[in-house]
């Protein structure tokens, strides 16, 4: 009995012990983010996602860092020179550079981090993006040592990189999360654990305080940092939150500051936001698009994949479904990139899409085999295949079975083109046309609809060894002309938005651009 | 008493090792990979990843070389968070999750037992009734309609709690209450159904012909054994709420380890799933033998044996 | 006397779903410009995001619903009364083994269960039917699946409450004498025993169909159960809920879903309560 009376104390003191360790109440952190998912990993060679990228640029800085537009500005190397064919470029490092445990940061650190993110062990997935530094594939590949790398460290400032072709983007794609210095020795000794909060070592702007698996990153200042007096804000915390409910919500109530990712917004109230002073849409370098998979009946048909295409009424897409005011997409680059104007694509055509239906056998979609539009189970997702699904079956008369599956079945039927169409999408890694279009060259990994085509693939490889940038960008756009208006394998949709949101009068240094990069080093408090 | 608990707890061990053979098996089984994403992973890469984590060869040869590693006590690396232990996942979140699933679980009896008693007391007027409709209606309703719909009412019209977070006492009241109604309803429910038919019974009609006033006779005398399916309910109701739930963890942003039971199958992290389920199986086990140690406490006629 | 108005009620919002979606003029994927439109006359309780009429929803995934809640009910019913009846009866080191099984299969999550079935077998059952006289269900080869998942998890609490009642059942003098007089152990289990466990089975039944119903609407919210643009109760709360935010919600896509799932499965409870009490 006496035991029966002690439950209640007992119970109580056991969820009290709990409270004190479960809850254990921080002071509030003087800017709280919503950064997205939790993040995967933050070890910059294994980075694929942007909401990693992020936290990677604020703990690791490269050679070159963006800044608040976007515009890759100088890291840790303070000039860099190149050769008059383009191909070499010589960066000098910042004098007295240091890693966060106070070991001297030198060229050869970024040598040896570039060389472990190509590696084959190491199982980057962004290894490609070396393949601009002569050597670099077949390193990766295996077929060639270390040494036949185009990386060269003359002394402890100076890095010399050899490049296959002359690429006018080389110096900004240094600011890339790939391209992100690691500290050696802290590799070495630690693996694959080297980024847990207790052993890291990096050389960004802010220090790895805390890492709480979906809950929270929390960074800290660097005191080591080159130029400290360019980081305003003390102490950062990045809220993982999966759903953009959540994160309104949270922001909402003011227990999140800023809102770093349109994914973080609900769509339905965009429209409601529009006019709000919070609310700081901007264009976006990535693109909703569908694929053909071209490699079977009826899609093997570029008249029915035509007909499809202009059947689409893209304007209500934006305008009912994602709501955030996204421009309309007719080609695969979105536009804004400098110098390059994408080709105009195909405007909706009713008539000409049921006329070319019918030259390919189908009149009225009479006698149309059964197809399915594939796509992976999102709210958006779904919305969109609706409608366009009532889009085809008004133009075209034909009924499209929509398949949603659950996301890595979807990305095996894409991997294995068990599709008819099915919904994608593309982010650009960086401001170049080709970020875009090298996609579908024959067999890339990327390709995803079995679509080949020589003149394309030529037209792609010519542009690589063009020295000249205008041309090499006028060979571009006929490879897009040839890839959305005579071939099309893909239906572009929209381009995305990005869309922030946070109070200016109370934080500053935050700016839509075009490659949805905002560094949290820049973000200021504002002081009125 | 002692034998029963070794011999239960022995023959707890199949079954916890069919569970991880099961899952493991139908993880490993499912199409699509742990490593790809939208952007497509070169083959070389892939190989090397699924070297890496001794995911190649057949899957009875990748489950033994699972199996022989977590008999050692290594539960394996996440899959999806790369560089992190599920020993170290499950550590840092289960632990969030016990502490709201025991104030969920605490709730769901607190409230469920006195309502269903009240139903069952005034079972023949309006109250019951009314109190019996609520009980369904609380079970009904699906929980990612109950979350939001919480959120929206009590943060943001009446602003009483946040709406989300975690760190803060404050920010436990909405997710605690949301995840336990369901189950304050099915407790209501058992506990009037067993109320009903023990004050039915003969020794409690012996006790009202004696005189005794109703409230004495349902606390009393009735609660005791017709408390008994509520405790064979609790036990797997225990391990369940004790290690979340997905849709209150993603509404709520609170870092449990609910989410990993659908996550970790979404993204084929079989690793993870593994640890997670028989996480799982360990409290639903434990869970059920307490609640048979507890039932042969309460009810001397029955005898402990497996 | 109050069994039959509960059995009235719920027999209407039976033959609602089943004839509602022929007689009404939309169809029930038919999207229209007019969205999000509130409740009038055109559309009685309003339109969702795709201009979609919610009552035609509403009354086709009525159909889908309690489809679902029906068979994964009988499906449970079949399975678990079936093991329960054989574990109980035959008692031992079988009766162990057995309930070592549904130890197993209640620890493993369902969610891995339905999402490995679906995705292992989702597309080859399609294309499976089509090459059978059935091939007009190939388009709802998931749903088919969802059953198999469902009534594969549903039948283990009531396996596990049959077997607890023949346990008991099986000792007493009536089930003895009739062994006693050569009776074979099936003749046994059915004319002895079934009769026996039968009013608990159909108690369990009304609380069956409910939580089928409850998981097909998480399922469907995760995105694995009924395809879209076709609804069930569950798709429809789920699209409900993806309205809700603190600014401007549609109250309609929410209300009325959740006031057909929650009545139905009040009318269910309540005509499950009534059985047993007349049952005793």
């Amino acid at each position: 009995m006496n035991f029966c009376r002690g439950i209640p104390g007992l119970t109580g003191l056991f969820l009290f012990s709990l409270f004190l360790g479960g809850c254990t109440t921080r002071p509030r952190a003087d800017l709280i983010i919503c950064n997205g998912a939790e993040p995967q990993t933050l070890d910059p060679a294994l980075v694929s996602g942007q909401l990693e990228g992020r936290l990677c640029s604020a703990l690791l800085e490269g050679l070159l860092r963006r800044d608040a537009r976007g515009k890759a500005v100088p890291g840790t190397a303070e000039k860099w020179t190149t050769s008059p064919d383009g191909k070499v470029y010589t960066f000098t490092l910042r004098p007295n550079l240091r890693w966060s445990n106070g070991d001297p940061l030198t060229s050869s650190d970024y040598r040896w981090s570039w060389l472990r993110a190509l590696h084959p062990a190491t199982a980057s997935p962004y290894s490609e993006i070396f393949y601009f530094i002569r050597g670099a594939e077949a390193y990766h590949s295996g077929k060639s040592p270390s040494e036949s790398v185009g990386i060269e460290t003359p002394d402890e400032r100076t890095l010399v990189v050899h490049l296959e072709h002359p690429t006018p983007f080389f110096p900004a794609l240094t600011a890339f999360t790939t391209y992100l210095p690691v500290h050696q020795a802290t590799v070495e000794k630690f693996k694959d654990g080297w980024i847990r909060p207790e052993n890291w070592v990096g050389n960004g702007p802010y220090r790895l305080l805390d890492w709480e698996i979906n809950d929270r990153v929390s960074l800290k200042k660097n005191p080591l940092y080159h130029t400290p007096g360019r980081v305003q804000i003390e102490r950062i915390d990045a809220l993982a939150v999966n759903r953009a409910s959540t994160a309104f919500n949270l922001y909402s109530s003011d227990q999140a500051d800023v809102l770093l990712d349109k994914g973080m917004i609900p769509s339905l109230i965009l429209p409601e936001l529009r006019g709000r002073s919070d609310f700081h849409p901007g264009p976006l370098l990535a693109t909703y698009f569908y694929r053909f998979n071209v490699t079977r009946p009826p899609f093997n048909d570029v008249r029915v994949r035509r007909a499809f295409a202009l059947a689409i009424d893209k304007e209500i897409i934006t305008e009912k479904i994602t709501r955030g005011n996204e421009p309309v997409a007719q080609s695969l680059t979105p536009r804004g990139i400098a110098d390059y104007l994408p080709p105009e694509g195909l405007p909706p055509d009713p008539e000409t899409a049921r006329a070319l239906l019918k030259g390919a056998g189908f009149p009225e979609g009479r006698g149309f085999p059964r197809v399915s539009l594939l796509y992976n189970k999102s709210e958006l997702n779904e919305q969109i295949a609706v409608e366009i699904q009532a889009q085809w079956k008004r133009v075209l008369g034909v009924e499209v079975e929509l398949r949603n599956q659950e996301w890595a079945t979807y990305l095996r039927s894409l991997d294995t083109l068990d599709f008819d169409i099915a919904r994608s999408s593309w982010v650009g890694d960086y401001d170049d046309p080709n970020t875009f279009l090298d996609c579908f060259v024959t067999d890339r990994g990327n390709n995803r609809t079995g679509w080949s085509n020589p003149e394309y693939d030529s037209l792609l490889t010519h542009a690589r060894s063009e020295p000249n940038p205008a041309r090499r960008l006028e060979l571009l756009q006929k490879a897009e002309t040839l890839l959305l208006t005579d071939a099309l394998p893909i239906i572009p949709i929209y381009h995305f938005i990005g869309c922030l949101m946070f109070d200016p009068n109370k934080w500053g240094g935050l700016y839509p651009n075009l490659l949805d990069e905002h560094p949290l080093s820049e973000i200021t408090k504002q002081t009125r | 008493m002692i034998t029963f608990i070794i011999r239960r707890l022995l023959s707890s061990i199949p079954v916890g090792v069919a569970v991880v053979v099961i899952c493991f098996t139908l993880v490993r089984l499912a199409p699509g990979s742990p490593f790809s994403s939208e952007r497509a992973l070169d083959p070389v890469t892939k190989q090397m990843l699924e070297a890496k984590y001794r995911l190649t060869g057949s899957i009875p040869t990748q489950l033994f070389c699972y199996l022989s590693q977590v008999a050692k006590g290594d539960l394996g690396e996440s899959l999806k968070y790369r560089g992190r232990s599920v020993v170290e996942i499950i550590g840092q979140s289960l632990p969030r999750s016990i502490l709201l699933g025991s104030i969920s679980f605490l709730i769901s009896l607190g409230l469920g037992i006195p309502l269903g008693a009240w139903a069952a007391a005034r079972n023949r007027d309006q109250v019951g009734s009314i109190l019996n409709g609520l009980a369904i209606l609380s079970l009904s309703v699906p929980t990612f309609i109950l979350a939001p719909t919480t959120v929206l009412l009590f943060s943001f019209y009446f602003h009483l709690f946040p709406p989300a977070g975690w760190g803060e006492p404050s920010q436990l009241v909405l997710p605690a209450f949301a995840l336990a109604l369901p189950f304050v309803g099915v407790c209501a429910r058992l506990v009037r159904s067993g109320l009903l038919e023990t004050l039915g019974s003969d020794f409690i009609r012996t006790g009202r012909s004696k005189g005794l006033s109703e409230p004495k006779l349902v606390l009393l005398h009735a609660l005791r054994p017709a408390i008994l399916p509520l405790i064979s309910y609790a036990g797997p109701l225990a391990a369940g709420i004790l290690t979340g739930s997905l849709l209150i963890e993603e509404t709520f942003a609170i870092p449990g380890v609910g989410q990993f039971f659908v996550s970790g199958v979404i993204n084929r992290d079989v690793f993870l799933v593994s640890g997670v389920v028989l996480v799982y199986c360990a409290f639903l086990l434990f869970f059920n033998l307490v609640a048979d140690w507890l039932t042969a406490l309460l009810d001397p006629r029955i005898r402990l044996h497996s | 006397m109050k069994i039959r108005i509960f059995l009235i009620a719920f027999i209407l919002i039976v033959g609602a779903a089943v004839i509602g979606p022929w007689l009404s003029p939309y169809g029930v994927s038919e999207v229209s410009s007019m969205r999000l439109a509130s409740p009038s006359l055109t559309h009685w309780l309003g339109t969702d995001l795709h201009g979609r009429d919610l009552l035609t929803r509403l009354l086709y995934g009525g159909r889908i619903s309690l489809l679902v809640g029906l068979v994964g009910a009988s499906v449970s019913l079949l399975v678990g009364v079936a093991y329960g009846l054989t574990a109980g009866y035959l008692g031992g080191r079988i009766d162990n083994a057995m309930m070592r099984l549904v130890d197993t299969l209640y620890a493993l999550p369902r969610i891995v269960l339905v999402i490995v079935l679906i995705s292992l077998f989702d597309l080859k059952l399609k294309g499976f039917l089509d090459t059978t006289p059935f091939a007009f269900l190939a388009p709802h080869a998931r749903l088919l699946l969802l059953f198999v998942a469902l009534g594969l998890v549903e039948w283990l609490t009531l396996a596990r409450i049959v077997r607890a009642q023949v346990l008991s059942i099986k000792e007493r003098p009536f089930v003895l004498s009739s062994r006693l007089i050569g009776q074979t152990t099936p003749t046994i289990l059915i004319r002895q025993i079934l009769p026996q466990v039968f009013p608990i089975v159909l108690t369990y039944l009304t609380l069956a169909l409910p939580a089928v119903i409850l998981e097909e609407s998480f399922l469907s919210f995760l995105g694995l159960g009924v395809q879209a643009p076709l609804a069930s109760w569950g798709t429809l709360l789920a699209d409900g809920a993806s309205l809700l935010n603190p600014i401007h919600t549609p109250w309609w896509c929410i209300v009325f879903p959740s006031f057909a799932l929650a009545s139905s499965l009040l009318l269910l409870n309540f005509i499950g309560d009534q059985l047993k009490k007349d049952g005793r």
